[in-house]
């Protein structure tokens, strides 16, 4: 079929052309420029990473002070969350009590 | 006696990537200086845009960089880091993915010319005419990304399935499908292009 043959010359061709390995002067010192920067890295990307670090320990904590919360019920079957409710809440508003100055 | 500094060429892979490892960055320099004209090479073949192929040898060589340590050794390191070129290329190419209707609507009177010439007696054509040369071009721009990375690895550069699924990180079937797929989608385009001419 003459659309094979058509198939088989355009991949002939392809295959002939030169494979073309020129690089452009100075090449390297742009990549080693362009790595420099990069290696040094900026004031706000370390942050955000140390952020994205931080939000796994901040989650287990999350996760372990509800846990906590949860098993706080006693075994008479009593929840005493409330005063823990209220101890959370102490302490939150402890700076703006102004009884307690 | 020990020497004070060594020239670049004398020193082997190994010792550059362990003085690069060691947070000497100025060792990776000639890893650069001497595998740049083959990625340079590999790169020109997804891109056509001297601006684009540049980007695309730049990205290769600061992944290069940044997955230094996930370099194990057991293999050269101009495999690991061809492996990064053509996955790098692959990228680029699903980024800068051209639409599917793209259709051979600017040829040229010589393109023209070879196509009819081919199809009207195969015999009559040489596959090194310029004409051949650019209208292939055009047809591997055509095709999907992983269609044409199948196509240039397996029909162009000779390779086998097994090195593609290396090179690639697909598997050796799926290397199968694609290529089964890729031919399939190149003779659609060529087909079209067929009742264009004579319809």
């Amino acid at each position: 079929m003459k659309l094979a043959e058509l198939e088989k010359k355009l991949l002939a061709a392809a295959r002939n052309l030169p494979e073309d390995d020129r690089v452009p002067y100075g090449f390297e010192h742009r990549v080693m420029a362009r790595l420099r920067e990069r290696v040094a890295p900026e004031g706000w990307a370390l942050w955000a990473r140390w952020l994205w670090q931080a939000a796994v320990p901040c989650l287990a904590l999350t996760v372990l002070l509800s846990a906590l919360a949860v098993l706080s019920v006693d075994s008479t079957g009593v929840n005493n969350t409330s005063s823990l409710d209220e101890q959370f809440q102490n302490v939150v508003f402890a700076a703006i009590d102004y009884d307690s100055w | 006696m020990e020497r004070q500094s060594e020239p670049a060429s004398e020193i082997t892979d190994a010792e550059l990537i362990a003085r690069v490892r060691n947070g000497d960055e100025a060792s990776f320099e000639p890893l650069v200086r001497k595998y740049q004209a083959r990625v340079f090479a590999t790169a020109r073949r997804y891109a056509r845009r001297e601006d684009e192929v540049a980007d695309i040898v730049q990205e290769v060589f600061i992944k290069a960089y940044q997955k230094l340590n996930s370099f194990r050794g057991d293999a050269p390191f101009e495999h690991w880091l061809m492996r990064l070129a053509v996955r790098t290329c692959y990228d680029h190419l699903r980024r800068h993915q051209r639409s599917q209707e793209s259709t051979f609507t600017e040829l040229t009177t010589e393109e023209n010319d070879w196509i009819e010439r081919t199809l009207a007696a195969p015999e009559s054509t040489r596959d090194d005419e310029e004409a051949a040369k650019t209208l292939v071009r055009k047809l591997l721009d055509m095709l999907s990304p992983p269609a044409r990375l199948v196509i240039t690895l397996l029909e162009i550069e000779g390779r086998s399935v097994k090195e593609i699924a290396a090179l690639t990180g697909w598997s050796v079937s799926l290397v199968k499908v694609r290529a089964f797929r890729a031919r399939a989608e190149m003779r659609r385009h060529l087909e079209r292009l067929a009742r264009d001419k004579y319809l």
